[in-house]
């Protein structure tokens, strides 16, 4: 028996399609209000954080006219009169404003040195009258400081004059643009040094989670059901206790004066105190301690799935329980492994309070050094710049985990 | 004695009992830390450590002076109170728009669903001081920063994952044809959704709330970069304290926190285990 082909009525078919519309208009709708939310409260800072790390007004707003001038500047000698009193004149307002110290600031990054130059020559400009400026402005420049007559001063201002610069991204893998417009590497070394010590470190945490969660995860999974219960709350615990109670717990131990060094003395071990604490050691081990959970909880909750009985026939067998868990059990539960690596490395990475507590000098991370930019230095484009990198390289480790795992396998407690 | 299996070797025994070994101290790693902290905080002199009277159980050498140290200090009083004014406000806002995102994200005909989650979870994953130094620079714009306002939002959205992934967990569990079964006998959608699915889905709700409040609670970058000292909270406080003048003041915070952790984590438990009978998976 053979049925005629199914003609789909155009009518039945608009309804239908309208129907579809319908109703993914209806589920997107319920998503809208948080889809709002998100976008003002944090993808729109974060895309301002991705713009200001190539955008950096503020000298083009301080001296815009001195940026006029030196349009026509030639690069190769001390720029023309009119321009050095267009420059006394600046300076003159920007002394009497308070804002002379940001343009300080900002030419002393491009031309290390130059802030104490713009700053004793803006107070001695600060009292000379207009019609003298207008005059004299350029001798009275060169007297205030003989810098200005040499022509690397004045690309450093035009350098940092420019509102949309690479420089920080340069800075922030320790490169730097030389006046004659190639790219070399700078004297001191601190970034690229940074990004792979902050590398070198998460890579550490991750593994000693998993020499540490592993066989924990291992004995919770093939214990009874209220035996496991009951360890769980052991590792839960600590997992939603502040990590501020966590991280001063470890400053209590590790001190100079500390429970381990208390200890280590009463039994005779050392005579002097260590010094464990605001040391890389002491971030590494306090980290561990915090992220610890994150490794146990993906690795139990694959474990526990797996059959036990494939080990114990292994077993019975003849198999050595080592040889078993690496040929059966091992490649069973690599998916909560790699889950569990990928989420302490991840978390590890970007991590702040905890080296900024107890690293001390030799144990700050990225994140360090970005508050660092952002809060003493207030060089914030740099900052920027440390921190898109940084972005980059955890969403790359993210779509890794997604690959590797699916992103929406995330689980709590 | 626990009986093995007669083809038990010497090696199986004793990799049964290192494994045992190995797994009590990791315990003990886990835990030591957060257990040394409480008696230290009854320590009745000012230090991080114990005294010898201590160590002799000298009743002298315990005291509560630093307890009544928190209640007799403004600064703390008013940690305290941001940090559950904070905590309460964010979790209401992140819930409320989380559990509706939730339902729309499961529902099989959600547009986009793959990369509308993982704009939704992004707050989880990237790292606090980039999500801070981007906030100070946009909130700045706006004058949120140095104010409950910007504290509140930036705290709700990084409880925003948080709600998302309890609740689209319990929703998975929900049958979705009480939905279409409401509306075929004529109630409007928003009817449908608060008498029939939030009264199914509610513990996957609670807990997500308290996620969300536990992540604010908790959270101090955010709070170093955005707020003023009138928005201080309690783990801003700790650690200025931990950076300035170390004394057992944080320690009788901490032990407190904990016993409130411990309160939260057994709330949770008892919520899980109430979602998974609703669910009848249980």
């Amino acid at each position: 028996m053979t049925t005629a082909p199914h003609r789909l009525d155009p009518a039945d078919a608009r309804n239908a399609a309208r129907e579809v519309r319908k109703r993914r208009l209806q589920a997107f709708l319920f998503v809208v209000p948080l889809l709002i939310f998100i976008v003002f409260a944090f993808v729109a800072p974060i895309t301002t954080m991705l713009f200001r790390s190539v955008h950096n007004p503020t000298v083009a707003n301080l001296v815009p006219d001195t940026l006029a001038a030196l349009d026509d500047w030639s690069g190769e000698t001390t720029p023309d009169e009119t321009v050095l009193i267009q420059f006394a004149s600046d300076m003159k307002r920007m002394a009497n404003d308070r804002t002379s110290g940001q343009l300080a600031d900002e030419i002393n990054r491009a031309l290390p040195g130059m802030s104490s130059v713009v700053k004793s020559t803006a107070r001695s400009l600060r009292r000379v009258e207009d019609t003298e400026i207008a005059a004299n402005g350029a001798s009275l420049l060169l007297e205030a400081n003989d810098r200005w007559a040499d022509p690397a001063t004045w690309h450093a201002l035009r350098s940092a004059g420019q509102v949309y610069s690479s420089s920080y991204y340069l800075t922030s893998v320790d490169l730097e643009r030389k006046a004659d417009g190639s790219i070399a590497q700078r004297d001191t070394q601190i970034y690229v040094k940074l990004y792979i010590k902050t590398l070198r470190m998460a890579l550490i945490i991750t593994v000693l989670t998993i020499v540490l969660g592993y066989p924990l995860a291992f004995f919770m999974a093939q214990a009874s059901d209220g035996l496991a219960n009951f360890l769980m709350v052991f590792v839960l615990l600590p997992f939603w206790t502040s990590l501020l109670v966590r991280t001063t717990a470890w400053i209590a131990l590790l001190q100079t004066n500390g429970v381990v060094n208390s200890t280590l003395m009463a039994i005779g071990v050392i005579d002097q105190p260590l010094e464990l604490l605001y040391t890389e050691f002491s971030t590494i081990i306090a980290m561990t301690h915090i992220l610890l959970p994150f490794m146990v909880l993906p690795l139990y909750a694959v474990m526990r799935g797996i059959d036990q009985s494939f080990m114990r026939a292994a077993i019975s067998m003849g198999s050595r329980p080592l040889g078993a868990w690496y040929r059966i059990f091992l490649p069973m539960s690599l998916p909560g492994l790699s889950a569990g690596a990928l989420l302490v490395f991840i978390i590890s990475v970007g991590y702040y309070i905890t080296p900024a507590l107890v690293g001390g000098t030799d144990g700050q991370m990225i994140s360090n050094i970005i508050a660092f930019h952002m809060q003493q230095s207030n060089n914030w484009e740099l900052a920027a710049a440390l921190g898109s990198l940084l972005l980059v390289l955890i969403l790359l480790l993210y779509w890794l985990f997604d690959r590797l795992v699916g992103a929406d396998n995330i689980k709590l407690g | 004695m626990k009986r093995f299996p007669e083809y038990y070797s010497f090696w199986h025994y004793s990799g049964h009992y290192a494994l045992r070994v190995v797994a009590f101290l990791v315990l003990v790693f886990l835990m030591l830390p957060i257990l040394v902290i409480m008696p230290l905080s009854f320590n009745s002199e000012p230090f991080f450590t114990f005294t010898e009277g201590m160590l002799s159980l000298d009743p002298d050498a315990y005291s509560l002076r630093w307890y009544q140290e928190i209640l007799d200090d403004q600064k703390w009083q008013l940690a305290i109170r941001n940090s559950f004014a904070v905590g309460i406000a964010a979790a209401l806002i992140a819930t409320t728009l989380g559990t509706l995102a939730a339902v729309g994200l499961s529902s099989p005909w959600m547009p986009y669903k793959r990369l509308i989650t993982a704009l939704l979870l992004s707050p989880m994953i990237v790292p606090l001081i980039i999500i801070a130094a981007g906030m100070f620079f946009f909130y700045t714009r706006f004058n949120l920063v140095g104010t409950f306002t910007g504290l509140i939002i930036a705290h709700a959205a990084l409880g925003v994952p948080f709600v998302i992934i309890t609740v689209t967990a319990t929703l998975s569990g929900f049958d979705r044809s009480l939905f279409s079964a409401g509306l075929s006998l004529g109630a409007q959608p928003v009817k449908v959704f608060w008498d029939i699915v939030i009264p199914l889905i509610r513990p996957g709700v609670i807990a997500g709330g308290l996620f969300a409040f536990v992540t604010s609670f908790d959270e101090v970058v955010l709070v170093l970069f955005l707020a003023g000292p009138e928005q201080r909270t309690i783990p801003r406080q700790m650690f200025s304290g931990l950076r300035e003048q170390i004394n057992p003041t944080i320690l009788a915070v901490a032990t407190l926190l904990v016993v409130l952790s411990a309160t939260l984590l057994f709330t949770l438990e008892a919520l899980r285990r109430r979602s998974a009978r609703l669910s009848g998976s249980a």
